[in-house]
C-alpha cells in the first residue's frame, strides 16, 4: 500500500515547495483542505511561509485549528507551521495552536550586524529525535525566519542566532521543524524521509 | 551560526543558460535546470536566475523553466528579470520560486515594492540594485540593465526599498562588474552596516581573496558571482574551504 501524504492547504505560501520536495524523494502528497482527506491521512505536513495572526485567522474560519490539534497520526510543521502549532506567538499577539506550550518571540539583538529575520542556512546541534536519523549533529539547514520558538521540554534540535533556540519540537505525535527541509539540500530530504517513516 | 551565502547567478535567455559554460560533465551546458542542480550539489548557498529576454511572449518560457527547476533543485532560488507586477509574482511563486527580484518596475514604481511584500512577504521580495560611482565620488542607481542613469543615490533608494517592505539588497557594483578586480567594498559596507535586511554584493569578484574581503571589510551577507564559476576558474567547494580556512563561517557539505 502506498503512503497517503496529505499537505495541508491555507493561505500560506511555500505549499508547492514541500511538493516539489516530496516528489524529489519519490513520493506523491495531496494538497487539500478537506478534513476527510486530512483525518485519514497516513502523515499530515503543516508548511508556511507568511503571518501568524491571518494564518490563524484563517485556519479557525475552516474550523482546521480544532482539527490540526485531533489528529493522531505523525504531523510535521514547518516554519511557520511549527510557530502556530505553539501555545502563542509575539507576531501581532497571536494565541496559535497551544500543542507546544513554547512561547514564539520577536529576535530582538543587541549586535546591529544580526539581521532580523535570520536569512540563510545555519547548524543545528543537540539533535535528539529518530527525525535526525542518520543526520549528523552541525548539519547545515535553510532558515527564513524573524520571530523563534524558546528553548524548552519539547526542543528536539538547537539553533543558535541572537541566542540558542529550538530548530525543532516535538510532543506526542506532532512534529515541528524551524528551518525549510525542503530547501535544506540532502540534509533537508533526508529529514523529510525520516518522518515519512516515523 | 547562521553562515555567509555563496550564490552562482545564471542568465537565462529563451529558457537557455547564455554566457558560455565551461563544464565537461554536463550533457547540455545550455540547460539551467543542469547547471543549477550540478551547484547546488556543489554546495552553493542559493541560485539566481536573471532572465535577460524578459518580453511579454517569453512570461510562459521562463514559468515553465521555473517549473522545471523547483522540481530538480533542493536549495533556495530567486528568479528575476522584466518582473513588473504582483501577477508576474504569484505566477512564479505558484510555479516554485522561493524569491524574485525586482529592479527598473520598482524604481519606477515603488508602490510594487510594498504590494510584492503584503501580497507574498518581504522574504521573497529581493530589491536589485545596478549602482555605478560617478566622479563626484556618490553612487547613483542605473536602471534598464545599467544602460539609464538615474539622480538618485544608492543608499537612498535601497534605505526607501527597506522601508516598502524588501527583504534582500542585491547590489551590483557597475564599476566592478566584469573586472575580477574585487567587489565594491565601500557602497557594500555602508548599506550592510546601515540597513536591517540582508546585502548581496554582486561584480567583481575574481580571486578567493575578493570573496573573503567583502565579507570581512564589506560586511556582505551573500557573494554573488557568475563567470569564475561558469568557467570553472574557482569552484564553489574551493571557495568554501578557501574561506573557512579564513575564519568566515561557510556551510561545508
Amino acid at each position: 500500500m502506498t503512503m497517503n501524504v496529505v499537505i495541508l492547504k491555507y493561505n500560506a505560501g511555500n505549499i508547492q515547495s514541500v511538493l516539489y520536495a516530496l516528489e524529489r524523494i519519490g513520493r506523491q502528497a495531496v494538497v487539500t483542505d478537506d478534513e476527510e482527506q486530512i483525518r485519514t491521512a497516513d502523515k499530515v505536513i503543516f508548511p508556511g511561509v507568511g503571518e501568524a495572526n491571518s494564518a490563524m485567522r484563517y485556519l479557525k474560519e475552516r474550523q482546521l485549528d480544532k482539527l490540526i490539534k485531533e489528529l493522531k497520526q505523525p504531523v510535521l510543521g514547518i516554519c511557520l507551521g511549527m510557530q502556530l502549532m505553539c501555545e502563542h506567538s509575539e507576531e501581532n499577539d497571536t494565541q496559535c495552536l497551544g500543542i507546544f506550550p513554547e512561547k514564539v518571540r520577536l529576535f530582538t539583538p543587541q549586535d546591529a550586524s544580526l539581521k532580523v529575520p535570520q536569512i540563510g542556512w545555519n547548524n543545528i546541534f543537540n539533535l535528539k529525535s529518530p527525525l535526525f536519523k542518520d543526520v549528523p549533529e552541525n548539519s547545515f539547514c535553510y532558515f527564513v525566519h524573524g520571530y523563534y520558538a524558546a528553548l524548552g521540554n519539547d526542543t528536539i534540535a538547537t539553533a543558535d542566532y541572537v541566542q540558542p533556540y529550538s530548530a525543532a519540537l516535538h510532543r506526542d505525535n506532532f512534529y515541528g521543524v524551524q528551518f525549510h527541509p525542503e530547501k535544506s539540500a540532502t540534509v533537508g530530504e533526508k529529514i523529510i524521509q525520516n518522518f515519512l517513516e516515523l | 551560526m547562521l553562515c555567509k551565502r555563496i550564490l552562482p547567478c545564471l542568465d537565462i535567455k529563451d529558457g537557455r543558460t547564455v554566457k558560455g559554460t565551461n563544464f565537461v560533465n554536463l550533457r547540455d551546458a545550455g540547460d539551467p535546470v543542469e547547471l543549477g542542480a550540478l551547484y547546488a550539489k556543489e554546495g552553493a548557498d542559493e541560485l539566481v536566475f536573471l532572465d535577460i529576454t524578459a518580453t511579454n511572449e517569453k512570461r510562459q518560457t521562463l514559468r515553465e523553466l521555473v517549473n522545471r527547476i523547483a522540481h530538480h533543485i533542493n536549495i533556495p532560488f530567486t528568479v528575476g528579470g522584466g518582473i513588473s507586477s504582483v501577477e508576474d509574482v504569484h505566477a512564479l511563486l505558484q510555479n516554485g520560486a522561493d524569491k524574485i527580484s525586482v529592479n527598473t518596475a520598482a524604481f519606477k514604481n515603488p508602490q510594487l515594492i510594498s504590494d510584492l511584500a503584503s501580497e507574498f512577504g518581504s522574504q521573497c521580495v529581493v530589491l536589485a540594485i545596478d549602482t555605478r560611482q560617478e566622479e563626484d565620488g556618490q553612487w547613483y542607481v542605473y536602471l534598464n540593465g545599467g544602460r539609464v542613469k538615474t539622480d538618485k543615490l544608492c543608499f537612498d533608494w535601497a534605505r526607501q526599498a527597506v522601508q516598502l517592505g524588501a527583504g534582500e539588497i542585491l547590489l551590483t557594483s557597475m564599476n566592478h562588474d566584469g573586472t575580477r578586480q574585487g567587489f565594491a567594498i565601500d557602497i557594500t559596507r555602508q548599506l550592510a552596516e546601515n540597513l536591517p535586511v540582508p546585502v548581496i554584493a554582486s561584480g567583481g569578484g575574481g580571486t578567493m581573496a575578493h570573496f573573503t574581503e567583502v565579507f570581512t571589510k564589506g560586511k556582505a551577507d551573500a557573494a554573488l558571482a557568475a563567470s569564475i564559476f561558469h568557467f570553472k576558474e574557482i569552484s564553489i567547494p574551493e571557495l568554501k574551504g578557501y574561506l573557512q580556512q579564513h575564519q568566515i563561517p561557510v556551510r561545508t557539505i
